[in-house]
């Protein structure tokens, strides 16, 4: 293990002596590689390696092609003119400075040398091409992999292409990995190892983390204290963005819920309607944005990132359909009597479970997901899934619709009278019965949609909906029966603190946690988070 | 002199239940340890398990009707207290087990070792020792009823509310059994039995002695539910279920009566899965799915509730037939279970024994009025 810092002395003392003139002969060569090329017709293995950097640093294709040849040993040169041709498959030669085939097959050729000081000059020249390569995610991808080697034979070539680059992305990755390289390398300056601790204190996360740690054993107290500053800002950092990750993730959590739960909030919180079968219009929902995409795909193709925006209404239509048949059929001779309603809905449950398995079978249906809806982004160093992101997005969407109804429409207000006196909303000549029945469907439909969102990320099964029947309880319970805003207050409360407790307590426990203090909460306040006065408290 | 009071107290339907019990403790063994094998009145041995897994059912289904059909309060976690008389006899029949394991450890039962782990966890210990087991049949049910009970009716959680918290722990209760931390399996449960009290569970003459046990026991449990509710107590949980704030202004304490049902419910319920878990061969963490709970509901509610004899025949009825149909037609049986549950509360709320005493009172009523009004219809 010792010999190890002594060897990467050695390997970066050589790339600095070829480095010595390479500043300015890399800006001149930089656009005619033809120079550097010829540099190469020699057996001297000095001025092969100074030719190979030169070549390097012009980042030409034609540079390129000369060096892997020449690592392949398929590159000549002819003494008398300096003439270097490369030799491909089948025998033929090419001339490395122009690429073209010469008029006659050349003769007299020697074969250009390697020794291992040529071949690490080799390599780290076809780092240097990919550093300064015209594509720019190919440049990326090199600054990255050479932030991850920390080679300190790359450091010329990164000074190179830094000198070039222009994207500020790029440029900031190949800063990065000039200071990761610098931070490794043991001979550097102490000025700029802590200018390189400062770059990577930047960067801020796991890796920069780890490479920090390295320079804190560094033998100079300057570079030490810089580093340690270094880290306690970072962990600090990771501190808060672990939290605000736990957060981001609670409110994807917190949405899914409300989306299983908004609907129960209506049948359950505003008619006092104990609907076992709510799960299963989540589960109805879902199937209908599997016939769609189907559909779609079968007939028209190119609509299919439209598949979820059709789905929408559909998925709207057929729960709220199923909802006025179950409350014109089963729950209006049950009004008053909740347990038994809650038994007959069990029912409609089960029908509805095996009504679907018998359609499309007991397994897994693939829902896919529109284009818009792959694929992540970075915010201040959280990763976020534009998945996640629609999901709370229509989620929100989705309350704020419901809230709109509710309190702004004619429809709203006669349900809301209904509610809370059904007898004095009756005598105002308000068809009750026609508003439960609408608002059952306001319900069953809204639980519909919430099953197109959850098709999203859920697997498509009959049993879909039984996994959500206890967590939207508790939702609705917890925030408070009859109160929209208790309902998302206590999803969001709820996917939140789940998230908080799983690092602690593990996904399991964490729920069973949450379960037991909904439990012993409602001991405490019966009637929720926020109680609203209706028919749904006098029952 | 005690039993032949307590049958004097009867009224028909008991007298009956009763007397079909004793004759399921007579007639069982016959047909199927005398009978011979190849004669067609023989009774197979795992008919003999299969109807003594329905009477657990019948046992869990008085439970139920206990606490719902007597006092209201319709718990959908009764399947929690049997999953845990179940949990506590699968305890003592795994230390029975011994060295008999596949990995053969005299000490820790099969899945520890798989587990890796090196010592018993204090949950399991004394489970070896029979009587303390089945002293956990009862506490343990008892206990949770009892902290879950003493939480929930001081706080005056009641109807639906109260509905949707029990269904909320028999559903965290199984998460909770299906971690493998827990100590109890995990998600394989407890099973591959060999013996209890020494005696070869697999054995025909075990199984018959099991089911005349599960016999004896829902008469007993059939008896100490029937003395509840014609007692004076049992008065006040009717007066309870029909008007709660009624009864609390009269003076009573309604949470200690609603109390007392629950965990002498929670009791039964437990007896009912210790007895359910040597017959049907396994115990694990499904037992406790909130499915199980709601459809033992139906049971009840199919029997007729507040009725008692009503749920064990409902229990009965509906297990053989989800037995029959899962057999001959396995698609159908959710479509019947589902149609049975919106059937029975749309047209037969009382059950069938609720349908059938009225409709015969009505009947003894019209004959008892007959000699009066049939001369008026004449003339």
């Amino acid at each position: 293990m010792r010999a190890l810092p002594s060897l990467r002395a050695l390997l970066t003392a050589i790339a600095l002596l070829l480095v010595a003139g390479l500043p300015l002969h890399a800006q001149i060569a930089a656009q005619d590689p033809a120079a550097a090329i010829a540099r190469l017709a020699t057996d001297n293995f000095r001025e092969i390696e100074a030719g190979i950097t030169e070549l390097a640093a012009t980042g030409s294709d034609k540079a390129a092609a000369a060096i892997q040849a020449l690592a392949d040993g398929r590159l000549f040169y002819r003494q008398s003119d300096k003439a270097v041709f490369i030799r491909d498959a089948a025998g033929k030669h090419v001339d490395a400075r122009t690429g073209t085939a010469p008029a006659e097959e050349p003769s007299g050729l020697r074969p250009v040398r390697l020794n291992n000081a040529v071949r690490r000059s080799i390599e780290a020249a076809m780092g240097t091409l990919t550093l300064v390569s015209p594509d720019p995610a190919k440049r990326l991808s090199a600054a990255v992999a050479v932030f991850r080697s920390r080679d300190a034979a790359t450091l010329p070539a990164l000074d190179t292409a830094l000198a070039k680059e222009t994207e500020p992305r790029i440029r900031a990755a190949l800063a990065q990995a000039r200071a990761a390289v610098l931070i490794a390398k043991p001979d550097a300056s102490d000025s700029d190892k802590v200018s390189a601790v400062e770059i990577i204190a930047a960067r801020g996360d796991q890796d920069a983390l780890a490479l920090l740690n390295t320079a804190k054993a560094s033998p100079t107290p300057i570079v030490r204290l810089a580093a340690e500053t270094a880290i306690t800002g970072i962990e600090r950092r990771l501190v808060v963005l672990n939290a605000f990750q736990n957060i981001w993730y609670g409110v994807s959590l917190g949405s899914v819920l409300l989306l299983a739960a908004i609907g129960l909030a209506i049948t359950f919180g505003v008619m006092g309607i104990i609907n076992m079968a709510h799960g299963e219009m989540v589960m109805l929902g879902a199937y209908t944005t599997f016939v769609v995409q189907e559909f779609l795909r079968t007939r028209y193709p190119g609509l299919f990132d439209w598949s979820l925006a059709i789905a929408l209404p559909l998925a709207f239509i057929v729960a709220g359909l199923v909802g006025i048949a179950i409350e014109r059929g089963i729950i209006r001779f049950l009004y008053g009597r909740p347990l038994e309603t809650l038994l007959a809905t069990w029912g409609v449950s089960l029908i509805l479970q095996q009504s679907v398995r018998t359609i499309f079978g007991a397994n897994n249906r693939e829902v896919g997901a529109p284009s818009f809806m792959s694929g992540a982004f970075d915010f201040f160093g959280l990763t976020i899934t534009y998945g996640r992101l629609w999901i709370v997005v229509f989620a929100m969407a989705v309350f704020v619709a419901l809230w709109v109804v509710l309190n702004m429409t004619s429809f709203g207000l006669k349900m809301r009278a209904v509610t809370q006196n059904r007898r004095m909303a009756s005598a105002m000549g308000i068809r009750t019965p026609w508003i439960d029945s609408l608002t059952f469907a306001l319900g069953s439909g809204i639980a519909g949609i919430a099953g197109v969102a959850l098709s999203q990320i859920d697997n498509v099964s009959p049993n879909l909906g039984q996994s959500y029947i206890v967590d939207s309880f508790m939702v609705v319970v917890f925030g408070g029966v009859g109160n929209l805003w208790g309902t998302l207050v206590a999803a969001l409360t709820l996917g939140v603190a789940n998230k908080f407790l799983e690092p602690y307590a593990g996904a399991v426990l964490g729920k069973i946690l949450l379960l037991v203090f909904i439990i012993l909460f409602i001991q405490k306040r019966p009637r929720g988070l926020f109680a609203l006065r209706g028919r749904a408290v006098e029952s | 002199m005690m039993t032949a009071r307590l049958i004097a107290g009867l009224d028909v339907r008991g007298r009956i239940f009763l007397a079909v019990l004793a004759l399921a403790i007579v007639a069982v063994p016959v047909l199927n340890l005398m009978v011979p094998p190849g004669s067609p009145f023989h009774m197979p041995t795992y008919l003999v398990s299969l109807f003594g897994k329905y009477l657990c059912y019948a046992l869990l289904a008085i439970a139920l009707d206990l606490v719902w059909g007597y006092c209201g309060i319709l718990s959908l976690g009764h399947g929690a207290f049997f999953a845990l008389g179940g949990y506590a006899m699968g305890l003592y029949l795994m230390r029975q087990i011994g060295s008999r394991g596949v990995y053969g450890n005299p000490l820790l039962p099969d899945f520890m070792v798989f587990l890796n782990w090196k010592e018993l966890p204090i949950t399991w210990w004394g489970f070896g020792f029979f009587p303390y087991a089945m002293l956990m049949v009862l506490v343990v049910p008892g206990l949770l009823a009892f902290v879950f009970g003493w939480f929930a009716f001081r706080s005056r959680v009641t109807g639906v509310y109260l509905s949707i918290i029990t269904q909320a722990m028999t559903y965290a209760m199984m998460l909770a059994f299906f971690r493998n931390d827990m100590g109890f399996g995990g998600n394989n449960g407890l099973t591959d039995f060999k013996e209890i009290l020494g005696f070869n569970i697999q054995a025909q003459t075990t199984r018959v002695a099991l089911f005349c046990i599960t016999v004896a026991m829902l008469a007993a449990g059939y008896l100490v539910a029937r003395a509840m509710v014609t007692s004076s107590y049992g008065k006040v949980l009717v007066a309870i279920r029909d008007a709660e704030s009624r009864t609390r202004f009269l003076g009573y304490r309604v949470e200690r009566f609603k109390l007392l049902a629950f965990v002498v419910s929670a009791c039964m319920a437990g007896v009912a899965g210790a007895l359910y878990v040597p017959q049907v061969g396994i115990i694990n963490p499904s037992e406790f799915a909130p499915a199980n709970s709601i459809e033992a509901v139906i049971w009840v509610a199919v029997g007729g509730r507040g009725t008692l004899v009503g749920a064990a025949l409902g229990a009965v009825l509906v297990n053989f037939a989800k037995t029959w149909l899962t057999g001959a037609l396995p698609e159908f049986w959710l479509f019947g279970l589902g149609a049975l549950f919106i059937l029975v509360t749309l047209f037969l709320p009382k059950g069938i024994v609720g349908t059938l005493s009225d409709w015969s009172r009505r009947r003894a009523e019209a004959r008892a009025a007959a000699p009066e009004s049939r001369p008026a219809a004449a003339e």
